[in-house]
């Protein structure tokens, strides 16, 4: 059955838990600095390891960026939260238990919108909670070897767990909301919110009901997608997965799962029944998370503008949707743009210029906006240039070309290669007449009705000025030549 | 210089930093002399796990140098002591009583011992303790049992069973022991030494070895209150390490150890004396306590503690609970004991099976049950609304009255082997205890006077336990000073300590 038909019926319903490692200079609750690459087992101290007598002391930077977040998202932040213990044994969690927060969160609610890139439809994903935790080490199973090793510099660095409601109801949908709060998490600097790196983790959680019913179906959780790609991918072959058994008479069995990126599928790790039992309960080394209304309005006062606040910014300048997401999506993209004048430029030109131009070549040269030898005055001046009269949008792209090539301002290049326009009428007028002197043929066919060689007109022109003339300024002078206006 | 090796050993830890402070002797005589002690009378008493004498020779000719160069000396300078082995001390081994932890040598330094080094401490070695301090008796351990320096067929109570023991047996001129539900004061209380629980908070747990977080607190174990005193400053204050600790500046205790008990009003909670398993001797030593309080000035009153009878049970639920997750780190994955199995899981299994003794897997499967999804309401979350209570019932007493006064130990003491199958008459040993844990109150056991001999049972000290509300240790300095003033039982000297 494909997804499309399996649509038709069932209605998928999508909630997702995404975790985020924070860029702190040290650990949730240890002074033991972290970063990411470095050698096995070298970000390590008597507490990451989880030595007897060690206890958390928590990191005020790590809470200041979790409150971040919570603001960026609406959540709303309680003053007295609590950490807790969730336990189970496995070799990369070193006391045997994760300090997490369980029943008394830091944040609930909040939520955001999500764009469709390819509809433009709208959607608001609202959030149950967003809480603080620690990482756990890393287990490293090298192939062919006897024996496991583990890697304790990820233990204790702190992550923030936001959980989502169940309103997504496709895999793009999730795409397009990690995306979102990828987004946000980078603009708000708390994180580089990377899924190849670890740094942005997903766990979704996936059920079906039948369309035009309210009814909730049963879930299943597919653990661990680690990029876009398999993320939407897991989705969609989970709600295949669910419409086979639901189709042929069966029940989902709440479980929890992982997905198979080579033969995409997801398969059953285990059922609720086996589920562990973490055994919550209050972290006693730790006195309540005090968060004082104080410090949260200091934190909300140095907000950065939020990607919502910007597209919508953008939409008024007269951009387009697409263009305001395609620009907002990447902060250092979005400064670009901002530091082009706009006051003087129309808006929509200069993100064409910015959007195709830059980064088509940018990007051939597998380069990022932040090494662009194109500065946003450069952009700005091309603009204005082409606005002006002075040069003519042919002539332009052999501008911005040799600009990004050496780095040097439009009207540099303009006047070091003699690129100005040619407006002059008389001057224009007096080549339109030699190029009709010489062409009769075409001349003829041209009056007799063939207007195609309009275009062959404008060429002979345009080679005559080496490329200079204006463009537009030609096109009214030929029309009156040929008598056609 | 030459006070003859017994005599050193009489001294308390503030005459013997006085007399290091004087020139008066020297720190490695005083080292030695306890070294020597240790020597000759471990074999009998078993209070050690392990002692040092090159690193405390090494550090008492320190203290003897910088005595030499004019350097100030910290208060304890040159005092001889021992640490309970669940205090992390670098370079070190240090087990917690346990097998599960044989062999681990800290890498780091405990909140305790490095403050005590900084006072000029000299330490001796480690004491015995009951397994991960869950115990009354000392008896839980894959090690020997400590012997009670009083007779030495009978137990030193627990946990910190080898802290009482090598102060009552002058092994060592103080110690500091943890107490989680009475396991300084217990001990302290069957020794006939002092030893005081602080308010929770007032020490720093980092470096203590994890029992029961919400409840462990350690102490001082000593010859008299003055000593507990000048040791409870060495270790109290704020440590940005541990959470918990209280940032509150630290009072002169010593100082309030001259305020006198007059017009103190003192708390008796009377309901507690009809407890089933009172020693009719306890009670008797108890009243006549009581007598001795008011002829130093003291006041009675009657005081209700409405929910005394649920207190160990709420206790022995949370302390399990906690204590099963603090003992989840013991994997044999990073450190201590390894037993291999087959994959992980026979891994995990075969270490903690062979690592951890009978009374710690009994808490740790009481825990891990009372935690569960199913029973977590019922059993945790009841627990501490009864803890709740608890500590509301000591918070009205302490509106009527400035300390609560009551027994330590139900019992004199008891012989080695009599209970250990009994873990609930065990478990009853912290009846007077648990209530200040529960309530995170500071609580002091003093000599309250010894059991006659007869034929059944040997001359056995008995303790009076003070417990005062919240940072009012000075109150407990006040009235255990006073009493102790007005009484000899404290000066008598164990048989133990002539080995």
């Amino acid at each position: 059955m494909t997804v499309a038909n399996v649509l038709e019926r069932w209605e998928p319903v999508i909630g997702l838990e995404v975790h985020c490692q924070l860029k702190t200079a040290s650990k949730m609750f240890t002074a033991c600095g972290f970063t990411f690459g470095a050698d096995p087992n070298t970000l390590t101290d008597p507490y990451t390891l989880g030595l007897p007598g060690t206890l958390p002391v928590p990191n005020r930077t790590a809470v200041m960026f979790a409150i971040r977040l919570a603001l960026a998202v609406n959540a709303q932040i309680h003053t007295h939260s609590r950490f807790a213990r969730k336990h189970y044994f496995y070799p990369d969690l070193p006391k045997g238990y994760q300090i997490s927060q369980s029943d008394a969160p830091y944040a609930t609610g909040g939520g955001l919108e999500v764009v469709l890139p390819r509809t433009g439809e709208r959607t608001f994903v609202r959030l149950v909670r967003v809480h603080l935790e620690e990482d756990a080490g890393k287990n490293l199973h090298l192939l062919g070897d006897e024996v496991s090793l583990v890697d304790f510099n990820r233990a204790g660095v702190p992550l923030i767990e936001i959980v989502s409601e169940p309103d997504i109801r496709s895999a793009e949908q999730a795409g397009a909301y990690v995306r979102e709060l990828r987004t946000l998490i980078r603009y708000l600097g708390i994180s580089d919110a990377n899924m190849e790196e670890g740094t942005l983790r997903c766990d979704a959680n996936v059920s079906l009901r039948a369309r035009g019913t309210e009814v909730l179906g049963t879930r299943c959780e597919i653990k661990n997608l680690n990029s876009f790609k398999f993320l939407e991918q897991a989705i969609l072959a989970e709600i295949r997965r669910q419409a086979d058994i639901l189709g042929s008479g069966g029940n989902i069995v709440q479980s929890t799962l992982s997905y198979d990126t080579a033969k995409d599928v997801t398969r059953v790790m285990r059922s609720k029944e086996e589920a562990a039992d973490y055994r919550y309960f209050p972290e006693p080394d730790l006195p309540p998370l005090v968060i004082e209304t104080e410090w949260i309005d200091a934190i909300r006062d140095e907000l950065p503008e939020l990607p919502a606040a910007r597209r919508q910014r953008y939409r008024e300048l007269g951009l387009s949707s697409y263009d305001a997401g395609v620009l907002t999506a990447d902060q250092e993209l979005a400064e670009f743009f901002d530091a082009i004048d706009v006051e003087d430029v129309h808006a929509k030109k200069a993100c064409n210029w910015l959007t195709v131009e830059l980064l088509g070549r940018l990007h051939a040269d597998e380069r990022t906006i932040r090494d662009s030898p194109v500065k946003p005055p450069h952009v700005a001046e091309i603009v204005m240039l082409i606005e002006q009269g002075k040069i003519s949008g042919r002539n332009a792209k052999d501008v911005f070309d040799a600009c990004y090539r050496e780095g040097l301002a439009p009207r540099e290049i303009v006047e070091r290669e003699g690129y100005t326009q040619v407006s002059d009428t008389s001057v224009l007028e007096s080549v339109i007449a030699d190029v009709l002197r010489e062409h009769p043929v075409q001349f003829a066919q041209y009056r007799a009705g063939k207007h195609a060689l309009k275009g062959f007109f404008v060429g002979h022109v345009m080679k005559r000025t080496n490329g200079q003339a204006n463009a537009q300024l030609v096109q009214q002078l030929l029309d009156t030549a040929l008598g056609t206006s | 210089m030459s006070d003859d090796v017994a005599t050193l050993r009489n001294l308390t830890a503030c005459e013997i930093a006085g007399k290091v402070a004087r020139g008066e002797c020297t720190a490695r005589a005083l080292a030695h002399a306890y070294l020597s002690f240790i020597e000759q009378s471990e074999p009998k008493l078993h209070a050690y796990l392990r002692w040092l004498p090159d690193s405390a020779l090494s550090q008492a000719d320190a203290i003897d140098r910088a005595r030499d160069a004019g350097a100030p000396l910290g208060p304890l300078a040159g005092v001889p002591m021992a640490l309970k082995d669940i205090f992390v001390t670098r370079g070190v081994e240090t087990t917690c009583g346990s097998r599960v932890l044989s062999g681990w040598v800290p890498p780091y330094q405990g909140t305790h011992a490095a403050r005590l080094e900084q006072a000029g401490a000299v330490l001796l070695g480690k004491l015995a303790m009951d397994e991960f301090a869950m115990g009354s008796s000392n008896e839980n351990t894959p090690f020997e049992a400590v012997r009670n320096p009083w007779a030495l067929d009978h137990v030193p109570g627990g946990s910190s069973g080898g802290s009482a023991a090598a102060v009552a047996a002058r092994s060592c001129a103080f110690s500091l022991g943890t107490d989680t539900g009475g396991s300084i004061r217990q001990p302290a209380s069957l020794c006939n030494v002092v030893g005081i629980k602080p308010t929770y908070g007032r020490v720093s747990r980092y470096g203590m070895i994890a029992f029961a977080s919400s409840l462990d607190q350690a102490g001082p174990i000593c010859q008299d209150v003055r000593d507990a005193a000048r040791v409870l400053a060495v270790i109290a204050g704020h440590d940005p390490l541990d959470a918990t600790s209280l940032d509150v500046p630290v009072p002169d205790y010593e100082a309030a150890c001259a305020r006198g008990c007059k017009g103190v009003r003192v708390g008796v909670h009377r309901a507690a004396m009809d407890l089933d398993g009172l020693d009719p001797e306890v009670r008797a030593a108890f009243e006549r306590s009581l007598e001795l309080l008011r002829d130093c000035g003291a006041s009675l009153c009657d005081v209700e503690l409405p929910h005394f009878s649920h207190a160990v049970a709420t206790y022995y639920v949370l302390c399990t609970a906690e204590a099963s997750s603090n003992l989840a780190r013991y994997d044999g994955v990073r450190y201590g004991l390894r037993v291999q199995g087959g994959n992980l899981l026979d891994m995990y299994e075969n270490t903690r099976a062979q690592g951890f003794g009978a009374e710690v897997k009994r808490r740790i499967m009481l825990g891990t049950f009372v935690l569960r999804k199913d029973s977590y309401q019922a059993y945790y979350g009841r627990a501490q609304r009864v803890r709740t209570l608890v500590a509301r019932d000591y918070e009205a007493a302490f509106a009527r009255c400035d300390v609560i006064a009551s027994p330590t130990s139900p019992v004199p003491g008891f012989r080695v082997g009599e209970r250990v199958d009994d873990p609930l008459a065990m478990y009853l040993s912290d009846v007077f205890t648990i209530g200040a844990n529960l309530a995170g109150l500071p609580a002091m056991s003093l000599p309250g006077g010894f059991s006659r001999a007869t034929h059944t049972r040997p001359r056995l000290p008995i303790g009076l336990q003070l417990c005062a509300p919240r940072l009012a240790e000075e109150t407990l300095f006040a009235v255990g000073r006073s009493y102790e003033a007005a009484t000899t039982w404290g000066q008598d000297i164990a048989p133990g300590a002539r080995i």
